[in-house]
């Protein structure tokens, strides 16, 4: 180490001329020390390298999706049908026998999960459903909106009594797929709502209601219906439609407080609890709140959504697949008013640093709260 | 002559990583490289792929300091280009080009060399991914961001600079030892 030290210095044109001389010396007398040096230089200019051409990767990056908004170059959405059909021609015939190998493979292993799986009714309660329960930890907060509240009455006499705030009592995480406000998040969440707003990181409340919600995968999408929503140009992350792999490294924003809380992991195991294969089980902190929380993976797609833990074990989260998100939404587009609701497949987050990730996320993932 | 005065400047500025100079190139060759993929059986993203390493192999070339434009910008990535593309097809087995160009400037060992550099990012990148953190970030700090041994001993929370160093001592010889074992398998 100290001689990586030395050599590292006298590289970097860190030493005094004496010590220079004098470790020169020893370089042409040890062949050892001038292949450290050698060696060296090779390794900091590859690092240099490393980092340049990671910039460079960015850059080109940012400067495709850039164009593309603006319409400079071809955008790739009006080639995407030509591609399926050439795509569909091409691979008809294997698709269909692929098809078919899977049809079976899949009644197989049904029929073999039927035969062997335990009977899983009794302890159906060791799974919390992560929902944020606002009226016992935010009783302070509540206690100071209702002075607040007090105040601003008194302010208000003179003018009409204005309608009762609506209290929301419970809530959970969500996050954008669509420009036009289209929300997912768990349908544990906003079951028997009667209203629904959600919330970004600007702090502003917007009104949603619920336009689709499928108990049995524990999915929802809601639609942001409040008049002030402004439309994003584009949705930085991808939702992918394959799910992750074992030991990938994940990470999710969620707000299990009033505040997003940013949790980093990894992919568990590949089916959820008792086995079932409609989620995973992931390794990362969650509380109630996170529930409908992102599950992103380094390239910033979506693998898949936050729904609930196992209460007797610690750290068994578990994540219902992305892809269901896709099926949830041809469900929905079966009603032709959601025809035109398009999923972004690409994702413009890769090769990015975590933390302008993280940063370029935040606006699209919001506080789901529930009357 | 002015249009050939002009890319020069437009190369400067790629290899500087100049925003404005890489969007002018960007602009002016995508379409160009999209057509040729899709016409040859490739996806957008594809398109998008191969345009990316082209201008990457254009890029290594210029920072090279050895690189004389005797040809244009847009002849020498469509050569590039074209022959990355012709390789990938290759690779997964697929119908060789046909677009009546006849190669009109050889890009043999241009092809090689990035190939080469292409594998050392990849090792570099997987060597620092496997350090974990915070050496990773740590060197990181230091050797790309060039932040100054006392303010990345704040910022990571070290107590005093000397004991940043040290560490960041320790965690390059991780990396350098991970780096060579994969370096020598991966190249001969």
């Amino acid at each position: 180490m100290k001689l990586l030290e030395t050599v590292e210095r006298y590289i970097l044109g860190q030493m005094s001329p004496d010590e220079r001389v004098r470790f020169e010396q020893l370089r042409k007398s040890n062949a050892e020390i001038d292949q450290a040096v050698v060696e060296h230089t090779y390794f900091l200019q590859q690092m240099n390298r490393f980092d340049e051409t990671r910039q460079l990767k960015n850059t080109l990056n940012e400067t495709h999706i850039h164009l593309a908004e603006k319409g400079l170059i071809q955008s790739p959405k009006l080639k995407g049908k030509a591609k399926v059909v050439y795509l569909y021609n091409r691979y008809k015939k294997v698709s269909m026998i692929a098809a078919s190998i899977a049809g079976i493979t899949a009644l197989t292993i049904s029929a073999l999960v039927w035969s062997f799986n335990p009977a899983k009714t009794a302890n159906q309660e060791d799974v919390v459903q992560l929902k944020r329960d606002l009226d016992n930890f935010g009783k302070k907060v509540i206690q100071i909106q209702k002075e607040n509240r007090v105040l601003t009455q008194k302010i208000d006499d003179a003018k009409e009594e204005n309608p009762a705030p609506i209290r929301y009592k419970s809530g959970g995480t969500g996050f954008l797929i669509d420009t036009k406000g289209f929300i997912v998040t768990n349908a544990h969440v906003v079951m028997d709502a009667r209203h629904i707003a959600v919330q970004n990181t600007t702090g502003v409340d917007l009104s949603a209601e619920v336009v689709y919600s499928d108990l049995q995968r524990d999915l929802a999408i809601l639609k942001i219906t409040d008049k002030s929503f402004k439309s994003p140009s584009s949705i930085p992350y991808a939702i992918r439609r394959s799910g992750g792999e074992l030991a990938e490294a994940i990470f999710t924003l969620g707000y299990p407080r009033n505040d997003i809380v940013y949790g980093d992991g990894y992919i568990s195991s590949r089916t959820g609890y008792n086995g079932d294969t409609l989620a995973c089980q992931i390794a990362i902190p969650a509380n109630r709140g996170n529930s409908g929380s992102p599950i992103l993976n380094r390239n910033g797609e979506v693998i898949g959504i936050i729904s609930n833990k196992e209460n007797t074990v610690e750290g068994a989260v578990f994540a219902i697949h992305s892809k269901f998100i896709f099926e949830a939404l041809s469900d929905l587009q079966k009603d032709s008013s959601y025809r035109n609701l398009k999923i972004s497949t690409t994702s413009s987050l890769k090769g990015n640093e975590r933390m302008q990730q993280v940063k370029k996320i935040a606006d699209f993932v919001f506080m789901v709260k529930v009357d | 002559m002015k249009a050939a005065f002009d890319e020069n400047l437009l190369l400067q500025g790629l290899a500087k990583n100049d925003k404005k100079a890489i969007e002018v190139i960007y602009k002016d060759h995508y379409n160009m490289i999209q057509a040729l993929v899709l016409q040859n059986s490739g996806t957008t993203e594809d398109a998008k792929d191969i345009f990316q390493e082209g201008i990457l192999v254009l890029y290594e070339k210029v920072i090279a300091g050895n690189f004389e434009l005797n040809c244009q910008i847009k002849t020498f990535v469509y050569a590039v280009c074209r022959r990355l593309w012709l390789k990938r097809l290759m690779q997964q087995n697929r119908f060789t080009i046909s677009d009546g160009f006849e190669e009109m400037i050889s890009v043999d060992t241009e092809s090689e060399e990035h190939e080469k550099k292409n594998t050392e990012f990849m090792i570099m990148e997987k060597a620092l991914s496997g350090l974990g953190e915070p050496c990773k970030s740590l060197l990181e700090a230091f050797y790309m961001q060039k932040r100054s041994m006392s303010d990345i001993a704040l910022g990571f929370g070290y107590t005093n600079a000397e004991n940043a160093k040290n560490q960041k001592y320790k965690c390059l010889m991780r990396l350098k030892k991970l780096f060579f074992s994969q370096y020598k398998t991966e190249l001969p």
